[in-house]
């Protein structure tokens, strides 16, 4: 079977011919040349109604509609904030204590307090709140400041050791007792087998007991006699499973040797004429998620 | 040279010819209006009918709760991830369709089809406002008259009537019904509701009053799946032409049965004429049958001259042979196998069904940290537990935990976050999310491992419903 040849319809060419073929003049389909041209005439319409021109250091045209997708996002948090407020005043104005027994609550802040969390709190102690070497663990039994839900309040609007805020939680430094001399490399190495001993760790006997006059004569104002710290003065436990910066022999000496002090940012601190990061129902919402995280006391 | 070009170069869209299916009586008419009759009843009953489930629970026997995403059907009551029961009955749907093509023909399409029974109560409303088929041929070639305008105005009011009923019934299914229809009434349901209404009215006047026959033969896929379950074993209407053939008058010598009275084709809600053998457009609907029966009566000629008959049997028939038992086509070993895989998988349904624990719940650990250690040296393991409580009231679950581990007899200590004992509470008909602590003692076994197999219990306080999930422990493990 062959193909009957098909007589074409002559066309025009453009009259170039390169290597014997040459290039046809086909008119454009008429749908295509239309579509384009409703293609240019939207294009002027569109830029007419909506912000198209860039006008140099002011943006650009706003365009007839007015139309701002910035503005349309400002909307849509605004409306967001809006439908939060009853319960938000409602957080304002319930007692601390009592947020766990409202269902309501307990369930907004789960979620406002835990995307608080996220967003401000998980650069350093974890998104998970499992903190990091430094930065407390927030799941677990220790609280170097208090672990009830008014302290973890306090400790969040007003920060640890955050010079900025007048109120924050002024809780003493561990001093640096090797380059401020308070100690000399001997006391210290017995301290170090002493705080190993007491926290259940193998450690040197001879030079823990040496260690035991060192820490009585130096620590306990802080640590306390019996070394199981003092919330007041933010000093940690040192009798128990939990270490802030590490329980490793050369990580309690490099603590005693150039001293500690971590500093936690006061979120309701507000420089002048700028508002606080955190609003106080952001801070009771954020208190209360980790309060409910499993260590809250 | 031969010309391959096609001989005809026309439209390719075929106008459609109007069908004016004349009125029959018969065997298969009858047995169409009582299908038609239980089908309609069905559909438009059941969203009515009451079932009860407890308090929190909706007392609608068959109701699709969309925006609670629960799906009731008397006493079985379906959660989203229970969908595979949704697509067990979809693939059962499926089957149950080969299996019946493949027995005998397109009985769902001539019987059960919603568009052909909708399209038969249209016939009938049409026949009863317009007249048969002469009346209703006349009354389209007729001028628009006032007798015409109030014939055409009246049936499409009824079909109109029809259509409302149709998609007013469809949103019961979706919703508590007589809330739904004093809503309805009183203009003060969903928009979504009239909407969907008006969409399904629409549809219905469209596809049961103009559409017709055009949804079979080109919107439905199925008559081009067909031919694909049909075999020379499947019962499907034919006509006997090696017993009607030369058509003509009755009592001419030489002349077979058929007497070319087009009754067959006056009948036929396709419009086709089955004279001309199978074809794509036929949906055995027997109407032909019973139109050609009862010409057969009046010539006093046997019935059968159009009939079921599987393809087999006509070689046998021309060779003046007996037919193939019924039961012989039907039973074969290709309808033997769709039914047993349809059998298979609607026992394995019911069995999943029966098996489903009373007791719905997941666990899943937290992974950001594994594991938190506390001041005691224990080690602390975070889980959330998402419960689903399907009883219509609050129930009290108890959760304990078990350690699959023999040496290991450090007791495992579960707390629950913010509630005192090891009991919680869970409203009735709710998913309840709880957040549970395990902690392996100091020193222990599991606190050193890496990893710990679990099982976390909860158990009906009231009953003896129990049910278990298997879980992972993260210990510290040890680098001394």
């Amino acid at each position: 079977m062959s193909k009957k040849p098909t007589t074409k319809k002559q066309v025009e060419t453009t009259g170039h011919s390169w290597d014997g073929i040459s290039e046809y003049n086909n008119p454009l389909p008429r749908w295509w040349l239309w579509t384009f041209y409703a293609c240019i005439v939207w294009g002027v319409a569109y830029s007419i109604a909506m912000p198209a021109w860039p006008i140099f250091a002011s943006g650009a045209t706003p365009g007839l509609l007015h139309s701002s997708t910035r503005a349309d996002v400002a909307a849509d948090i605004q409306k967001y904030a809006d439908a939060n407020k009853p319960i938000e005043e409602k957080l304002v104005a319930t007692d601390l204590n009592q947020i766990a027994n409202d269902p309501e609550l307990v369930d907004f802040t789960r979620n406002a307090g835990g995307a608080v969390f996220r967003t401000w709190c998980a650069q350093c102690h974890g998104a998970g709140a499992g903190g990091n070497p430094g930065f407390p663990n927030l799941l677990d039994s220790d609280w170097l400041h208090g672990g009830t839900i008014e302290q973890i309040y306090t400790d969040v609007q007003h920060g640890i050791r955050d010079p900025l805020d007048p109120d924050t939680n002024p809780a003493a430094a561990m001093p640096a007792h090797l380059t401020d001399g308070l100690l000399d490399q001997t006391q210290i190495d017995d301290v170090v087998q002493y705080v190993l001993q007491i926290s259940g760790q193998q450690a040197d006997a001879a030079k823990a007991t040496a260690g035991a006059e060192v820490f009585a004569n130096n620590c306990t104002a802080c640590h306390g006699e019996d070394a199981k710290g003092m919330q007041e003065m933010g000093a940690p436990n040192l009798t128990d499973a939990i270490w802030l910066y590490g329980g490793d022999q050369a990580t309690i000496t490099k603590t005693v040797e150039f001293g500690r002090a971590g500093v936690m940012p006061s979120w309701s601190y507000a420089p002048e004429g700028g508002t606080a990061r955190l609003s106080e129902a952001q801070i009771r919402s954020v208190a209360a998620y980790v309060h409910s995280l499993g260590g809250g006391q | 040279m031969s010309s391959t070009e096609p001989s005809e170069s026309g439209p390719l869209y075929a106008a459609r010819e109007p069908v004016f299916p004349r009125r029959v009586k018969g065997h298969f008419r009858t047995l169409k209006w009582v299908l038609m009759t239980l089908m309609l009843g069905i559909y438009y009953i059941t969203p009515w009918i009451r079932w009860d489930r407890g308090p929190a629970l909706p007392d609608q026997a068959v109701l699709v709760d969309l925006a609670n995403r629960r799906f009731f059907f008397f006493m079985i009551e379906i959660w989203p991830h229970e969908f595979y029961f949704v697509a067990g009955l979809l693939i059962m749907a499926g089957l149950g369709l080969f299996l019946f093509t493949s027995a005998m023909g397109r009985v769902w399409c001539g019987y059960a089809c919603p568009q052909t029974v909708w399209t038969d109560l249209f016939i009938l409303v049409e026949r009863i406002v317009e007249g048969d088929r002469n009346a209703r041929i006349r009354l389209l070639r007729q001028k628009w008259n006032f007798e015409k305008i109030r014939k055409r105005m009246t049936k499409w009011t009824l079909w109109l009537l029809i259509g409302v009923a149709t998609g007013g019934a469809w949103v019961f299914y979706f919703t508590d019904a007589p809330t739904l229809l004093h809503d309805l009434l009183h203009g003060s349901a969903s928009a979504v509701a009239y909407t969907t209404i008006a969409v399904a009215t629409a549809t219905t006047f469209a596809f049961g009053g103009f559409a017709r026959e055009q949804i079979c033969i080109y919107a439905c896929p199925w008559p081009r799946i067909q031919a694909a379950m049909m075999d020379e074993d499947t019962i499907t209407i034919a006509y006997r032409e090696w017993r009607g053939e030369p058509r003509g008058k009755p009592g001419v010598a030489g002349n077979g049965d058929c007497i070319d009275c087009q009754a067959c084709f006056n009948v036929c809600p396709m419009g086709i004429d089955i004279r001309n053998g199978q074809q794509l457009e036929c949906i055995t609907c027997g109407l032909c049958i019973d139109a050609c029966n009862e010409m057969m009566d009046k010539v006093g000629k046997p019935h059968g001259l159009i009939g079921y008959i599987a393809l087999k049997d006509e070689a046998k028939e021309r060779a003046g042979e007996h037919p193939t038992n019924v039961w012989k086509h039907i039973f074969r070993p290709r309808t033997i196998l769709y039914f047993t895989l349809w059998a298979g998988i609607g026992i394995g349904l019911i069995v999943a069904l029966f098996m489903r624990s009373p007791i719905d719940f997941n666990v899943t650990p937290n992974r950001d940290p594994l594991y938190v250690v506390q001041g005691d040296g224990s080690i602390r393991n975070i889980y959330t537990l998402r419960l689903r409580n399907k009883h219509g009231e609050d129930t009290t679950y108890r959760i304990f935990v078990t350690s699959e581990d023999r040496e290991d007899h450090a007791p495992l200590k579960l707390s629950l976050e913010g509630q005192p004992g090891d009991t919680v509470t869970a409203p009735a008909d709710q998913l309840y999310t709880q957040r549970l602590y395990i902690e392996a003692p100091a020193g222990s076994k599991m606190a050193r491992e890496d990893r710990s197999e679990i099982r976390i219990w909860v158990e009906d306080v009231k009953g003896t419903d129990r049910a278990a999930a298997e879980a992972v422990f993260n210990g510290r493990e040890q680098h001394h």
